[in-house]
């Protein structure tokens, strides 16, 4: 699948921002004054900014306010729900504690919900496609974005201890969710058999068109696959191992920033891998896997 | 509204014979023609003095496949969206935009309510759903809607774009629901098939699979058949002169 800069971004920072809230709604921590102030526009810069990225992924824009109602069908409406219920909510509970010093509890306990709510329907949009057979693990790829959520709002919120696991978590995760999604591609039988109906080896004679087209732009996407073992690597590293060790050795406002910054470098980087290394089933119409399938 | 309707009354949709087809594109260019002329946005082309590249609802891919005995065959194919039964891309669809009619089974977008989020593009398994890149809003077969019942055409042209040009016949159009129709008919005939069967949408357009070729289907010729048989047989069965030397200096060597 095509890596597009505004979903990979809005899936890293938009996942981060959520993950915050939920440990702001947990009360985990419960700031008040300008301290919470500070907190809540990083997590709304986060949540939000990620929101408007994937807005500018649409092709038609206008229509995006009609996006709420197919909920009973659509994990993607049924984000765009959770989102602005979450913001709303979230949005309220944070007025108590930056203009009134008081915490609403019970408020925060359903925006953090809302919040991880989010996340997991996110995860639901691309869990839910039987073409792309890597996104299409279950329960691999939610938990993947939940425990990547909340390592970043765990580590935001300056739960260092929590941090340390959760992006620990998130990693073992990560790696979970790659080598199973090695395999996924043969484990879900579509071949260019099943995908024509014909018999015995094949090839691909002609294609449809000598140029490019919308589906071998967005779907047929040839990632440099000798590069994707370093990528994994260093993805690992940065979302991970590095911020984990960055807060236990320097617990210094200097190293949570540096371990925040490192943590979105690798969670992005996953992310890129996520969409790059994803393969759609209709890339076999355009002759993807006949070296397996011919073999 | 995108849940997919319980059963439809009939499934209209084409049976492709993969036997016939010969790859032409004919059925491309009246399907480009009549979509751009017709219901909805145009179907844009990009580029088209440069890298040109546009939006097609039906693109026909060529494949050659060698089976475990006899001989290796060339199959053009055409693929358009299938109509399916389970239809991934519909209730995928966060705007209500993409849906499937209870009437037909004919799977449609309003363009008038799609976003161009083009999640059902990815929902779909057989690349039957494009964005057009100059009106950002999901493109796909209409299974001619504006054709098949469209009383301002004469009878015989209300048929699908596509079947209608068909210069060998490849494209069939009908009722697959009812078991009596030419196309059912074709269908368990000729053991018509599904696209992908693996990845459940149940489509209802059907493909049939290309005769076997691993014989010479034609006669063996007896010589009486053809006039000039007699006059193009090998004068001289063996080599004489020049030619007798060489033959047998080459058997030496
Ligand atoms: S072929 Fe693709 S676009 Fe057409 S109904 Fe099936 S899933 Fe939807
Ligand atoms: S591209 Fe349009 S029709 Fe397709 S899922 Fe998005 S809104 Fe629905
Ligand atoms: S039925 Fe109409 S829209 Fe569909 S492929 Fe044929 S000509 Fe194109």
């Amino acid at each position: 699948m095509h890596p597009a800069p505004s979903v990979i971004i809005f899936s890293s920072l938009s996942g981060a921002g959520f993950g915050l809230l939920f440990f702001l709604g947990l009360g985990m921590p419960a700031p008040s004054g300008w301290v919470a102030f500070v907190f809540y526009v990083i997590a709304y810069a986060l949540a939000v900014g990620g929101l408007l990225s994937a807005f500018f992924h649409l092709a038609n824009p206008k229509n995006a306010v009609k996006s709420y109602s197919q909920w009973r069908t659509s994990w993607l409406s049924r984000e765009a729900w959770a989102a602005v219920a979450a913001l709303v909510v979230m949005g309220l509970y944070a007025f108590g504690q930056v203009f009134l010093g008081t915490t609403w509890t019970a408020l925060g306990w359903l925006g953090a919900a809302l919040s991880i709510g989010t996340v997991f329907t996110t995860s639901m949009i691309y869990a839910q496609l039987k073409t792309i057979p890597r996104w299409n693990q279950l329960p691999a790829t939610p938990l993947m974005f939940l425990s990547c959520s909340l390592a970043g709002g765990a580590l935001l919120s300056g739960n260092v201890t929590l941090a340390v696991v959760l992006l620990l978590v998130a990693g073992g995760v990560t790696l979970w969710h790659w080598s199973a999604g090695d395999t996924r591609f043969a484990e879900a039988g579509s071949t260019l058999n099943t995908a024509t109906g014909l018999k015995g080896k094949m090839g691909l004679w002609e294609k449809p068109h000598t140029g490019e087209n919308y589906l071998t732009r967005e779907m047929v996407y040839q990632v440099a696959r000798k590069h994707a073992v370093k990528l994994r690597v260093i993805a690992i590293a940065l979302m991970s191992l590095l911020p984990a060790l960055l807060i236990l050795v320097l617990p210094t406002h200097i190293g949570a920033v540096l371990a925040v910054i490192s943590h979105i470098a690798g969670i992005l980087t996953q992310r890129w891998l996520f969409f790059a290394e994803a393969e759609h089933v209709v890339g076999l119409y355009y002759g993807a896997h006949l070296g397996k399938a011919a073999a | 509204m995108t849940a997919l309707p319980k059963s439809t009354d009939k499934k209209l949709g084409l049976v492709i014979d993969l036997d016939t087809c010969v790859g032409c594109h004919a059925c491309v260019t009246a399907c480009k023609g009549w979509n751009t002329q017709n219901y909805g946005a145009p179907l844009s082309d990009m580029d088209p003095y440069g890298k040109p590249e546009g939006t097609f609802l039906n693109r026909i891919h060529a494949f050659q496949s060698q089976p475990e005995t006899g001989l290796a065959q060339t199959t053009h194919f055409p693929k358009s969206c299938l109509h399916c039964d389970d239809a991934p891309c519909v209730t995928v669809c966060p705007t209500g935009a993409s849906y499937k009619r209870a009437e037909d089974g004919i799977v449609l977008v309003n363009e008038d309510a799609c976003m161009g989020c083009g999640l059902c593009a990815w929902a779909c398994p057989y690349g039957a759903r494009e964005i057009d890149q100059a009106q950002g809003v999901m493109k796909k077969c209409t299974l001619c809607v504006d054709r098949i019942y469209n009383e301002n055409l004469p009878e015989v042209d209300r048929q699908p774009a596509c079947v209608r040009t068909c210069p060998a016949g490849a494209r069939h159009f009908g009722d697959l629901a009812d078991p009596t129709s030419d196309v059912s008919i074709l269908v368990a005939e000729r053991g018509g098939m599904d696209l992908m069967p693996e990845q459940g949408t149940a489509p209802v357009n059907k493909y049939l699979p290309p005769r076997p070729k691993d014989q010479i289907q034609a006669p063996v010729m007896g010589g009486d058949e053809d006039i000039l048989a007699p006059y193009l047989a090998p004068v001289a069965e063996e080599p004489k002169g020049l030619l007798a030397w060489v033959d047998r200096a080459l058997e030496k060597l």
